[in-house]
């Protein structure tokens, strides 16, 4: 592999600036949402540098790489710290840092009347980096960095604004979750590193030519757990709703275009692993078709314009996991809805946070509506998203899941036919719910509190969002114009490439049709609900059980609570209560005897010196007839 | 005569001294009774030498004689101060170290 020494860069720049903005304090308040955003954006630079150089090489030489240090070298355990830029990677550096920069300069306006903004800059640039280690690492270890280094920051973020109690839960619940997940990933390294004996990528895949199944199935299942928690899928999906208590734009970075993928990242990164092992690639099959239709139930019923976004987000990332289950068939295009998924997905985030700012933090939809006068640019920008995550053509959406739910139908017999159903069935949800989103927000009738004076964003708040409506319009026809993502993709899945494609259940215009009029009918009961009839401006109560459940995102809290958290505090305090009575119970009784017998023993010190004596006279007398008493 | 009859003797004068130890209050009778039990000690310790037919017993009693010499000094001297300083030599009395 060829070296590049200016890998490093991608991950140090954006470093420096959080460590820069950290130590500096209150003297960086001036200045440091510029350092920050400047970092950023020469993090992009150097990423474009490196597609540039990537671009110019033949197929076969385009992954570089660059040894940092020699981490660990223990016996037979031997862990560089390396970086690894290959065609999966340059992907991320490039949706990581790019978006991340558009996200930076929206917040320098959107944050603009916070002051702990520079702190804010310092944790988004503490991210972009800890983000581009986790994609750049070249062994599962190094990833383990960056993918606790991300959990840190969405935890810092989440809880930025932690004066209030509920944000400080919501920072915390998240933070929780993810540690169930990352103990996966920890599993899945030792179990790697126990039957494999090596954690790094190259190594591993080797390796696992030769390994056995039940090692790649048990490390397989690992890592589906660890990317289950870091991507908010089924069974740990119930944190990402309330991780919306951050700000916005860290929801758009963070919580929808980059983080949340890095679970995906990580299967596909795995595929080797998922290829030799069945049985976990049917579990993130089933993963991933789970929880598209769970986050899209849930989006429904949400009148909170961030969690109904945060919801499709959950919806479109099992999207992306349901692709990456398909196997090399899939690869390819779970990573092009998740790039098309990141542009608009962040726009859209992005324009929910400018309604916020234009209506006075409200965030309640039923109290938006015919903010599309007011609001032009965003209702625009907003609107070119909308249309790309319902998938019409030509917008970038259309051909990215239009793939996914082909491959879906075309993986084979009954399973074909079931997830192909479901990804079909979650598109016309998804078209209802973002049709809802859309009419609630921009037209309908105003449902708004008084004193409302809704207004456009300032043009640094726009301008991402217009980049990103770009984006989320052009980039699904740039990627399937001639195969040239899923062709520049392949090599990093090995030899197997070209080998499906014997049997097709569907054609693929028959899909996209099926898929159209899916929408078209989600689209026309969303219109016919919320377009032409009267909207409550406060949610109904009288409602279906299906909507009471939907709206308390499928009973998931409750589901946790009963299952996990009362048994867990029944074990703690029976735990407490053992410790109370068993050990510290042991530990006072051996004091207590001790000064019960002092207290006996006691009595005999008389201070009479007479009866000392006679107790000399009586133990000796004792001492002899027990020697005479023994040597006869 | 039979040497074993001064063991005999020994053990007497022994247990007179350790009941009057045991049984008495005044210090200046327990303190003899004390040097009794000591002698009573140091005639075995002589007997034995001569039931042996060697020294090392009579070497002994010389030792256990100076140690009582040096105990009667030293004892006396505490016996005289307590009962300068309290007016009683009862040995009951000082019974202070209790606490």
């Amino acid at each position: 592999m060829t070296t590049s020494t200016s890998l490093v860069y991608l991950i140090a720049l954006p470093l420096f600036g959080a460590t820069i903005l950290l130590l500096a304090g209150r003297r960086a308040d001036k200045w440091g949402h510029l350092l920050a955003t400047a970092m950023s954006a020469s993090s992009f630079g150097v990423g474009l540098y490196q597609l540039s150089q990537m671009l110019s090489r033949p197929t076969e030489e385009r992954a570089v790489g660059q040894k940092l240090f020699s981490w660990i070298n223990v016996g037979t355990f031997n862990v560089d710290a390396g970086l690894l830029l290959d065609q999966l990677s340059i992907c991320f550096v490039l949706l990581i840092t790019g978006v991340g920069t558009l996200i930076h300069i929206y917040s320098i306006s959107y944050m603009s009347h916070d002051e702990n903004r520079r702190r804010f800059f310092a944790y988004l640039n503490l991210f972009i980096a800890a983000m581009l280690l986790l994609v750049l690492g070249d062994s599962y270890l190094n990833l383990y960095v960056g993918w606790e280094g991300v959990g840190l920051a969405s935890y810092l973020l989440i809880g930025f604004w932690n004066q209030k109690p509920a944000y400080a839960t919501a920072s915390k619940k998240a933070f929780v979750m993810n540690r169930i997940g990352d103990m996966g990933l920890s599993f899945a390294i030792m179990i790697a590193f126990a039957t494999l004996g090596t954690v790094s990528f190259s190594g591993v895949e080797e390796a696992s030519h030769t390994a056995s199944k039940a090692a790649l199935t048990a490390i397989g299942v690992m890592l589906l757990v660890a990317a289950t928690g870091k991507s908010a899928q089924f069974p740990l999906q119930a944190w990402l709703g309330d991780a919306m208590a951050g700000p916005t734009p860290v929801s758009a970075l963070i919580h929808a275009a980059t983080m949340v993928t890095a679970g995906v990242y990580l299967i596909i990164r795995s595929n080797f692993i998922f290829d030799a092992a069945p049985t976990a690639q049917l579990l993130v099959v089933i993963v991933g078709a789970i929880t598209l239709l769970f986050g899209a139930f849930i989006g429904t019923a949400k009148d909170d314009i961030k969690k109904a976004l945060a919801a499709s987000t959950m919806s479109q990332i099992g999207y992306m996991i349901l692709g990456a289950g398909l196997g090399p068939a899939g690869y390819a295009f779970a990573i092009m809805h998740l790039l098309t998924h990141g542009f608009f997905k962040a726009g859209m985030f992005l324009g929910a946070g400018s309604v916020m700012h234009g209506m006075n933090d409200q965030v309640d939809m039923r109290r938006y509506g015919a903010l599309r006068k007011f609001m032009p640019i965003t209702f625009i920008t907003f609107g070119l998203g909308y249309l790309a995550i319902i998938g019409v053509p030509p917008f970038a959406g259309f051909y990215s899941k239009d793939l996914i739910i082909e491959t879906a139908f075309n993986a084979g017999g009954i399973k074909g036919i079931l997830l192909g159903s479901t990804a079909l069935l979650g598109a016309a949800i998804t078209a209802f719910y973002m049709t809802r989103v859309m009419v609630l927000t921009f037209t309908s009738k105003e449902r708004w509190e008084k004193n409302q004076h809704p207004h456009e964003s300032p043009i640094l708040m726009w301008l991402p969002m217009a980049v990103l409506a770009i984006g989320s319009v052009t980039t699904g026809f740039l990627f399937t114009r001639g195969d040239a993502l899923a062709n520049f993709l392949n090599p990093v899945f090995g030899e197997h490439g070209e080998e499906h494609g014997t049997e097709h259940l569907f054609e693929p215009i028959v899909v996209s049709g099926m898929a159209l009029v899916a929408v078209a009918i989600g689209v026309a009961i969303a219109i016919m609900k919320y377009q032409l009839s009267e909207v409550d401006s406060v949610a109904p109560q009288n409602v279906s059980i299906f909507t009471r459940i939907a709206r308390k995102d499928l009973m998931q809290d409750s589901f946790n609570e009963a299952v996990f958290m009362r048994p867990g505090q029944a074990l703690t305090s029976l735990l407490v209560k053992g410790d109370e009575k068993v050990v510290d119970g042991a530990v006072r009784g051996v004091a207590r005897t001790a000064l019960g017998a002092g207290a006996v023993l006691r009595q005999t010190q008389t201070g009479f010196a007479r009866s000392y004596a006679a107790l000399i006279l009586i133990g000796a007398i004792a001492l002899i007839a027990g020697i005479w008493v023994v040597t006869q | 005569m039979n040497p074993y009859n001064y063991l005999y003797v020994s053990a007497i004068l022994f247990t007179i001294g350790a009941v009057g130890v045991v049984v008495r209050r005044n210090a200046i009778v327990v303190f003899m009774c004390v040097e009794l039990m000591l002698n009573a000690a140091n005639l075995t310790l002589v007997t034995f030498s001569r039931i042996n037919g060697t020294l090392d017993g009579q070497v002994v009693a010389f030792f256990t004689m100076v140690v009582a010499a040096c105990e009667v000094v030293v004892g006396l001297a505490i016996i005289v101060t307590i009962y300068r300083s309290r007016r009683s030599a009862s040995i009951d009395d000082a019974s202070l170290l209790k606490r």
